[in-house]
Order: structure tokens, then sequence, then C-alpha cells
């Protein structure tokens, strides 16, 4: 079977400054991936590109054997690190801009969603917490059935509780052929429900491992690792 | 409820240790069913390819195996049973040994120790 995700030698510059140095590597389908890595290592440039919003880069990028575009764009499902929702829409709305934008997308997973994250779909975006804009925002990209979904900080706001409500979500929501690509900071959080991490610092790629070999090789968590060993996360 | 692991050591071996420890037990019995893979994932919140490599584990030490059409089952075989009985209860025991020689008693303490124990426990 042929990588979700194929990326070699990819190297992005901002300004004449190094943000992604000849990174290479593959995510294969049915995989839950953590990318882990300090404030300013590269991640969110990392999922930008690859989500296909950031165009202007060197080297090769595939998502499903395409290059971002259309198509990728038809088969993945981003959550950006800025909000997205528009201002003057009720939560209920939101969810009906989306079914009708994307064919891909279960208006009554979305609504069963809210319900369990006990978000009131009658109020308006902008009258939401932050957590609570957060859920909505990560319960309207999950709601679609794409191949690779690509979070980036879905947990940054979220209180615990939701929390594993949201990692339940992604676990339910697993199947052999689509990937989950997943930015985060709370590592211990979520550790188990990875197969494996993509740790970068400094504008490298540090660990591409499985979690349980990550742990067998260090015996460490990846939590520990990445306070530990790179100072990160 | 979740199943709390231990942040050191590889997640698919605490699973296997878990399900063994449940076997022992007897909170899963010879020939009873178990979950599949993808819900007990979800049962104990690990990823779903952590648990299926649990789960091949188990079937190469033989405590679990796979009816082709009807999913898989808890061993029968009481002997692999007692087996890993023994094997966990050795461990208990070792590490109390342990413990207790660390503590700087010697065998004799220890078993009289123990025997007093056996004997005041029998009378409550």
């Amino acid at each position: 079977m042929s990588n979700l995700v194929e990326i070699t030698n990819l190297t992005k510059k901002y300004e004449g400054k190094i943000v992604l140095d000849n990174i290479s590597l593959t995510i294969p389908g049915g995989r839950i991936i953590g990318l882990l890595g300090p404030n300013g290592a590269g991640k969110t440039t990392l999922i930008k590109i690859i989500a296909g919003v950031m165009k202007d880069y060197k080297g090769k990028v595939l998502i499903d054997n395409h290059s971002p575009g259309v198509y990728t764009k038809s088969i993945l499902s981003y959550l950006p690190d800025k909000t997205y929702l528009s201002p003057w829409m009720k939560v209920k709305d939101t969810v009906d801009l989306f079914t009708d934008f994307y064919s891909d997308f279960d208006k009554n997973k979305a609504i069963d969603l809210l319900k369990l994250l006990n978000i009131d779909i009658n109020q308006n975006v902008t009258k939401l917490s932050k957590g609570n804009y957060e859920k909505v925002q990560l319960v309207i990209v999950m709601s679609r059935s794409a191949k690779l979904y690509v979070l980036d900080e879905p947990l940054g706001g979220v209180d615990p509780a939701s929390r594993d409500i949201i990692i339940d979500t992604i676990l339910t929501n697993y199947n052999e052929n689509s990937s989950v690509l997943l930015s985060t900071q709370l590592v211990q959080d979520v550790e188990r429900a990875f197969d494996s991490v993509i740790i970068i610092k400094d504008t490298k790629v540090f660990v591409n491992d499985e979690v349980d070999n990550v742990r067998a090789k260090f015996g460490k968590s990846i939590d520990e690792l990445c306070r530990e060993v790179f100072k990160c996360c | 409820m979740k199943f709390e692991f231990n942040p050191n050591t590889p997640i698919y071996l605490q699973i296997i240790e878990e399900i063994k420890r449940q076997i022992v037990f007897g909170e899963r019995e010879p020939g009873i069913k178990v979950e599949s893979v993808r819900d007990l994932a979800q049962i104990m919140g690990v990823n779903p390819n952590t648990m299926q490599r649990a789960f091949v584990e188990l079937e190469r030490e033989r405590l679990i195996y796979t009816e082709r059409t009807s999913g898989r089952f808890i061993t029968m075989d009481s002997n692999l049973i007692k087996k890993i009985k023994d094997e966990s209860i050795n461990k208990e025991i070792s590490e109390f040994v342990q413990l207790m020689k660390k503590s700087g008693f010697a065998k004799a303490d220890i078993l009289r120790l123990v025997d007093t124990f056996m004997e005041e426990s029998e009378h409550e």
C-alpha cells in the first residue's frame, strides 16, 4: 500500500531564515501520529504545507500521490491554529454551512458530538468561551470522512474531561484507510492514542518512530523524553 | 474507566500484563469471547494498532485463540492458565522477598513473620 503522505527533502525558508531543513518523512494509512516539538520548531509550517495553504517550498510533498491542491484538499480535513468560524453565525448555522460545503460532512455526527461536549447549538459562535470555540472547530473538522486529518493544536484551551472525549472521538473515528496527524504540547494526555510520534526540533526531524519503540528504547514516556532530552513540549 | 498506564514501559506490554492479570483473577474466564480490537482499544483508551500488537503477542503465547469467523477467545488450556498464575504469583513473591531482604530480614525471620501473619488472619 502506498503512503498517504510522502515528503522528500522538504525545505522551507521564511524571509531567508530556514524553518524546515531538508525534511523527509512518510505517513501510511491507518495511523494516529503526534507531531511534537518546542515552540518555533516548524510544526505549524509543516502542517500548513501538508494542508496546502502554504506553497513556496523546496522539495516534494505528495498527499495520496498528489501535490497539495484541489484534490488533496478534498480528502484532507484541516484544523488550523487560528480561528476560522464566521463570527455572525450560530453553531448550528456553522454546521449547516459545512454540510453544504463538503460532500463528506456527516451532519448527524457533528450534532451528536456537540451534544456530547455540552455545546448549545443555538449559541452565536462569538459568544462561546475559548475552550468551547475550539471544541466546535474540532467537531467540524472531525465530522468529515476524510482520508487525512491534520490537526494543529486541537487540545490547547480544552478542559481535561473534554480532552478525553476528543481523544475518544479520534480513536473511534479510526479506520484503516485514514490517518490523523496531530500537533500538541499536551503530550501526556494523548500519547497513548498515538501510533508514532514525529518530534521536530531546530528545523529537523529528531525522532520519527512508534511510541512503544521510543518507550522501550529510552525507558521513558514520550512526555518525559520531550521534557528531559529535548527540553521541549 | 480508562486504564492507568505506567509511563516508562511500552503500552502494548502493559496491555498484555493487564489481560493476563484479568485471566489470573478470573475476570476473564476460559473460553469467553474477547472484545474486538477496536472496542477494547476504546475501552482502554489506546491506539487500535497498539491493541492489535498486544493481541498478536497474546495469541503467540496462546492465551488468546482466534476462531476464524466468530472472534477471539480466552484460552481453555488450564495448564497454561496455571502457568501464568504461577508466574504472576512468583513475581509478587520475588518483590516481597526482595523488600524483606532490603529491610534486613533473614529467611527464618521472613518465614516466621509470614507464618504469624497467616495464623492471625485465620483467627479473624
